[in-house]
């Protein structure tokens, strides 16, 4: 893990936590929408929050599509979690909201469960990794890989995976 | 009629962003690390890459159905309930798919990761 990659995953952290509570605080001043009058989320995008919180959210999936580059969905998600604890401390010292003790025991659970995956190894090692690693990714290599079955062979061979 | 709205909005939310994860994610693996790819031969190229890929353009697809049922719910439900039961599910759901599709290695510290953050989650909506 190298200092660009913590900054990615910080990147991922603190776009979703911004632009998912932008989205709430635009929407819950559009008001509601009915499945009979569609119209209105396109209107809600005209929202400012609403507009603010999509930007910030497509800078995430930036930031999201570069780290599952190089690292496991399961390791990518939980790191990233510290978003929550992030909303929560936002609504504790900036907007001055009551956070109940259960809520507490959230942040705590939340910031146990990042803990868990924060030194271990980001990403499992398939042998397909190396090849797509090419400049040219090989067609082989990639038909393999969305054919569920053809390499679950190769994989429960490797040594790494006889524990689990 | 309003919590049956809100919880098949919140299930909607759960399938199509588990789906949009897993393929997103393999179609990142299938472009490459990002970085190494970036200098070797410029933005354009990962840029490109990326949206050529089949898994990206469904990922994103799949997302967008998510994205949609997640401003539905918002609207109507208590957003204390549905963005926690939604993205607590969602943690769940990804790390058996990712164990079944992906074939990643959720060893037992991923799994009691996936289960704390998820866990927590919840509890945020108390």
């Amino acid at each position: 893990m190298t200092f660009r990659k913590y900054l990615v995953l910080a990147g991922v952290t603190v776009f979703a936590a911004a632009g998912d509570s932008m989205l709430a605080h635009g929407m819950k001043q559009t008001g509601s929408v009915s499945v009979h009058h569609l119209q209105s989320l396109v209107l809600a995008v005209l929202n400012p929050w609403v507009a603010v919180g999509i930007l910030l959210l497509l800078a995430f999936f930036a930031s999201y599509m570069n780290a599952l580059s190089w690292a496991d969905l399961t390791y990518v998600l939980p790191a990233t979690s510290l978003g929550y604890v992030l909303l929560a401390l936002t609504a504790r010292f900036v907007l001055h909201e009551q956070v109940s003790p259960l809520r507490w025991l959230g942040i705590a659970l939340i910031s146990g469960g990042v803990g868990f995956v924060a030194g271990s190894p980001a990403l499992t090692a398939h042998p397909h990794h190396d090849l797509v690693d090419d400049a040219e990714p090989e067609p082989a290599t990639i038909s393999a890989s969305s054919e569920a079955g053809s390499y679950q062979g190769v994989a429960a061979a490797g040594p790494a995976r006889s524990s689990d | 009629m309003k919590h049956l709205y809100t919880w098949s909005a919140i299930l909607a939310i759960v399938v199509a962003s588990v789906v949009g994860d897993i393929l997103l994610a393999r179609a990142m693996k299938q472009v490459g690390d990002v970085h190494a790819l970036w200098r070797r031969s410029g933005l354009w190229t990962v840029i490109g890459r990326t949206l050529a890929n089949p898994n990206f353009f469904f990922g994103v697809a799949a997302m967008a159905v998510g994205f949609f049922s997640l401003l539905f719910a918002l609207s109507w439900g208590d957003v204390s309930l549905v963005a926690p039961a939604a993205a607590s599910l969602t943690f769940i759901g990804n790390a058996f798919a990712a164990k079944i599709f992906l074939h990643e290695k959720v060893d037992r510290r991923r799994w009691i990761a996936a289960l704390l953050v998820a866990g927590g989650v919840a509890l945020l909506a108390g």
